[in-house]
């Protein structure tokens, strides 16, 4: 896949035929859209506990379509707003991920020698430290932490696949010889960097970042279910979940319709990375993403 | 005369690609009578590998044999068959022995596992006798150690063992037909005879015919009785061999002979005929064969030619069969004066 | 391939010895401290808990703490549990088979479920049934895994009580049953965390498993194959998934200890008393020599599953070993 606008006319007609990529991208659409809208659409304050009495863990009801939780808030309402929370801390650590592993990796490619050996092992190393893992001891132990510091460590513990990726292709494009002569010619590295690493990484790069959100809406998920993600009362759809989570068999609206939120978002963002990666060269993908292909999620 | 074995009757092979319909093998018809080598010459691209495929019906999609297109063999149209009758016919009444022995034989399977199952499918034999019928088939082509080498894999074998093997396999069911594909462009030069020699005597031992496809005139001048030359998807010419050597008739059979090695060797591109073979996508119309021809004229590019009869048994598809005067006159080919510089 | 071996361990001394490191400083480093005021017993004074810190080696430098923690874990030595109150080794002796238990039966499952799915799709490459199970696939691979473990354990342990609602064995009545009563009710604990494991699970080992033999179909001696007179779906089956089998093989060495750790949101939602819970109550109790000690085992798991599949890749592949 070399730049220019051809290439990318072809992938985005390819793409346009695709029925999966095109429902995933309306659903994709629609989910983001309620969070941008979130004051307008949401009937009731996310936070505000309305009437602790009376509308405690009450089942969905036409004033509450998706019932109240054990404090009394309307489940509509955070989970309306708990999609900006959710898909906020997804494209915040993912696009950070993306520029770390891209930085690091194409170092790594373009220096070679120590720096690469040591990176890779080291990524190497991070790699085999199941993700969740890492994640639930550094949160926990870390207390307390904000919805940016957050999203700050989950992309700390994800930029290690891309690296590894974007690091395959410098070294690949740093021995051709276009680049040799752009040396000889005094390019700079950045632009050598720029000019042809970037350009090469890029099909494989959006691959990830699509997959990446599924994947980092799933952890914040799960982390917030332990209690050690998103803090309350902010409202995200793990948490959510979390509240019910004492009694769920009884509040199981509670379970249900944050799942639901939850599952359909992933399932786009996965069909989306599916239908790019089909889009554009599958063999070269196939190849280029060891990391997130293969193994399971986390 | 009695029937022939394999008769090719108006093939029609064609490719849907996104640049458009490749007719790869467009109209193809020729016979191949019993205990008969037959040989298919012609440039990469002519369609001669695809018509092998076709008779076993082994063209993948996006290919398709089209309607009207008849495959007859032993009496029967082989297109007209169930998918299971024709896995009957595969390996059993009809063997293929393919082009690169070091990727046609599965490199998790024993050779002599590969060999057995071939029998085990058609002649229901029982794993022990499979074996042995194996390590026999495999001391047949004159393997050293059979019983040995039958429990190696292929890469545990050179280039000319692994052909051996290949030909083992298609020949466990002393098939009517052995279809060799380009059987030794992969082979070393001295290695190359002794696999065609072999073929050879084995096949006549059981009266086998082969359909032997090749690029290489030399090989046809050893091997086959008749030949069949193919290019842009059709037979342009087709003669007793002997007949072709002396009398090409066809514009590009000239070329093929004088592009041929005078000593041995092989030639892998056939540089003395300009210009390459166009796309199959857009044959060009009237003769395909004109723009690379000296002596084509305005009638070339009009009238497709139909195949003239010109002699007993030899045919050729070029309008020099009713007007011979023009062979007086030569010019430079199209091809040769447009693309000189890339040529 | 004796070089090859070596080699291979040398790589997996130093990955574990780097995230051990690693685990250690990031324990170390965080907040808070287990004997601090936050962590249960306000009254004791402070002069006692300086006592216990020091007891357990904690009022030492990092990087004499990180020394002799080290030493002592290479002689099997992790520790003393601050939460469990009983020898480090003790409480994931009893951990470990519990989610091996659990980690194993799921990955025997999802791998015969994955390979079957992956074959079945690889057969009808581009197919309607193809489409159909790649969708499915990508449905179960976008579950949350601690949902799907609470809605399974909704509908089958509480609305449709046929399952216990988590636990090993049953609390009360277990003491009391025969032998044979006892192993039923074993299976019984096993049904749901299994099946919500399996199911997390199955979807990347069945597209890996397609992956693979999409990458063989194409091959020349899956042409001589049907050239032979088989059958496509036996020439897939046997042919193809046998070359295809290797890569998967490798990915199963991988699958293993990643399924341990993934299993902490299954055996939280079915208090199955595994690592993951282990762990996940470490953390929440600052028992710093459980929480890196279960780290080490889970990474040694990790690494150690990845050299078990290379090493049974490269045995099992004809041509590395006889070449």
């Amino acid at each position: 896949m070399s730049r220019g606008s051809p290439a990318s006319n072809a992938l985005l007609r390819r793409l346009r035929r695709d029925s999966r990529a095109r429902i995933a991208a309306i659903v994709l659409a629609l989910v983001v859209a309620a969070a941008l809208l979130a004051p307008w659409l949401a009937p009731f304050d996310p936070s505000a506990q309305l009437d602790i009495v009376r509308l405690q863990s009450r089942p969905p009801s036409l004033a509450h379509p998706l019932g109240t939780d054990p404090f009394s808030r309307d489940v509509l309402s955070r989970l309306l707003y708990g999609a900006r929370v959710s898909l906020g801390i997804a494209a915040g650590a993912v696009a950070l991920q993306l520029t770390l592993g891209v930085m690091i990796g194409a170092v790594a490619g373009y220096a070679g020698g120590m720096t690469d050996a040591l990176l890779m092992r080291l990524v190497d190393a991070a790699l085999s430290i199941p993700r969740i893992l890492l994640l639930i001891v550094i949160v926990a132990l870390w207390g307390d932490i904000g919805v940016v510091r957050l999203t700050l460590l989950i992309a700390v513990t994800g930029w290690f696949g891309v690296s590894r990726l974007v690091r395959g292709e410098a070294r690949a494009v740093r021995e051709r010889d276009f680049v040799l002569s752009a040396r000889s010619l005094g390019a700079t590295p950045w632009r050598i960097l720029r000019r042809h690493v970037l350009p090469n990484s890029l099909g494989p790069a959006m691959v990830s970042a699509s997959l990446g959100i599924a994947n980092v809406i799933l952890l914040e998920a799960g982390l917030s279910f332990l209690g050690i993600g998103v803090r309350p009362p902010a409202p995200s759809w793990g948490a959510i979940i979390q509240d019910g989570a004492e009694r769920v068999s009884e509040l199981w609206w509670l379970t249900l319709f944050p799942g639901l939120a939850i599952l359909t978002t992933v399932f786009a963002c996965n069909a989306l990375g599916d239908a790019l990666r089909d889009a554009l060269d599958p063999r070269q993908l196939e190849a280029a993403l060891p990391d997130e292909t293969p193994l399971p999620r986390r | 005369m009695t029937a022939p074995l394999l008769e090719l009757h108006d093939l029609h092979t064609f490719f849907y690609t996104d640049t458009g319909v490749a007719r790869s093998v467009d109209g193809v018809s020729f016979r191949v009578n019993a205990g008969e080598t037959l040989g298919v010459v012609g440039e990469s691209g002519c369609g001669k590998s695809v018509t092998a495929l076709s008779i076993l019906r082994l063209v993948r999609p996006p290919g398709r044999i089209e309607a009207g297109s008849e495959i007859r063999f032993e009496g029967r149209d082989l297109l007209s068959l169930g998918e299971e009758e024709m896995r009957r016919v595969r390996g059993n009444r009809i063997a293929m022995v393919f082009q690169e022995p070091m990727t046609a034989l599965n490199p998790v399977f024993t050779i002599g596992d590969q060999i057995a199952e071939v029998a085990r499918i058609h002649a229901g034999m029982s794993r022990k006798e499979a074996a042995a019928k194996a390590v026999e088939m495999l001391r047949l082509v004159g393997i050293p150690a059979p019983e040995q080498r039958a429990d190696e894999y292929p890469h545990q074998l050179s280039g000319g063992m692994r052909q051996r093997v290949v030909i083992a396999m298609a020949l466990v069911m002393s098939p009517a037909l052995v279809i060799a594909d380009e059987p030794t462009t992969a082979l070393d030069v001295t290695i190359q005879a002794q696999i065609l020699e072999l073929l050879a005597d084995l096949t006549k031992r059981l009266g086998t015919s082969i359909l032997l496809i090749t690029h290489d005139l030399g090989v046809v001048a050893e091997n086959c009785a008749r030949v069949v030359v193919m290019y842009a998807g059709e037979v342009v010419e087709e003669a007793a061999t002997p007949d072709l050597f002396a009398r090409a008739h066809h514009p590009y059979t000239e070329g093929l002979l004088g592009a041929m090695p005078r000593v041995g060797g092989h030639a892998e591109r056939l540089a003395t005929i300009p210009g390459t073979v166009p796309p199959p996508t857009a044959w060009p119309d009237g003769c395909r064969f004109r723009e690379r021809c000296p002596y084509a004229w305005e009638r070339c590019a009009a009238e497709h030619p139909p195949l003239y009869q010109i002699g007993a048994g030899h045919t050729s598809r070029c309008h020099l069969a009713v007007e011979p005067e023009r062979r007086a006159h030569p010019h430079l080919p199209i091809a040769a004066q447009a693309g000189a510089g890339a040529a | 391939m004796r070089r090859y071996l070596a080699g291979r361990l040398l790589q997996a001394v130093s990955v574990i010895l780097l995230v051990t490191t690693l685990t250690f400083v990031l324990v170390h480093l965080a907040p808070g401290d287990p004997f601090g005021e936050a962590f249960g017993r306000p009254n004791v004074p402070a002069s006692v808990r300086a006592q216990w810190r020091a007891d357990f080696g904690l009022d030492k430098p990092l990087p004499v703490q990180y020394v002799r923690w080290l030493a002592n874990a290479a002689r099997g030595e992790l520790g003393f549990s601050f939460s469990h109150r009983r020898p480090v080794r003790a409480v994931l002796a009893e951990a470990l088979p519990r989610t091996a238990l659990l980690a194993g039966l799921s990955l025997l499952a999802s791998f015969s479920l994955g390979i079957v799915v992956g074959v079945l799709q690889a057969e009808r490459l581009g197919g309607a049934r193809d489409r159909w199970l790649g969708r499915v696939l990508l449905f179960t691979y976008s579950l949350p895994d601690f949902w799907l473990a609470l809605v399974v354990l909704i509908l089958f342990a509480y609305r449709i009580p046929i399952f216990p609602v988590g636990g090993i064995v049953d609390p009360v009545l277990y003491d009391y049953l025969s032998p044979g009563a006892r192993i039923a009710d074993r299976l019984r604990h096993l049904v749901l965390p299994v099946v919500t494991l399996t199911l997390l699970s199955t979807a990347a080992i069945a597209r890996y498993q397609r992956n693979a033999l999409l990458e063989v179909l194409p091959s020349d001696w899956m042409r001589s194959a049907i050239a032979k007179g088989l059958d496509w779906r036996t020439a897939v089956r046997r042919h193809a998934l046998r070359n295809a089998l290797l890569p998967t093989i490798t990915l199963a060495g991988l699958y293993l200890a990643t399924l341990a750790a993934g299993a902490v949101f299954v055996e939280k939602v079915f208090s199955w008393p595994g690592m993951g819970l282990v762990t996940v109550n470490a953390i929440a109790a600052r028992d710093y020599p459980l929480i890196t000690a279960a780290v080490l085992v889970m990474s040694v798991l990790v690494v150690l599953g990845a050299l078990l599949a290379d090493v049974a890749a490269s045995v099992a592949d004809p041509r590395v070993r006889v070449g």
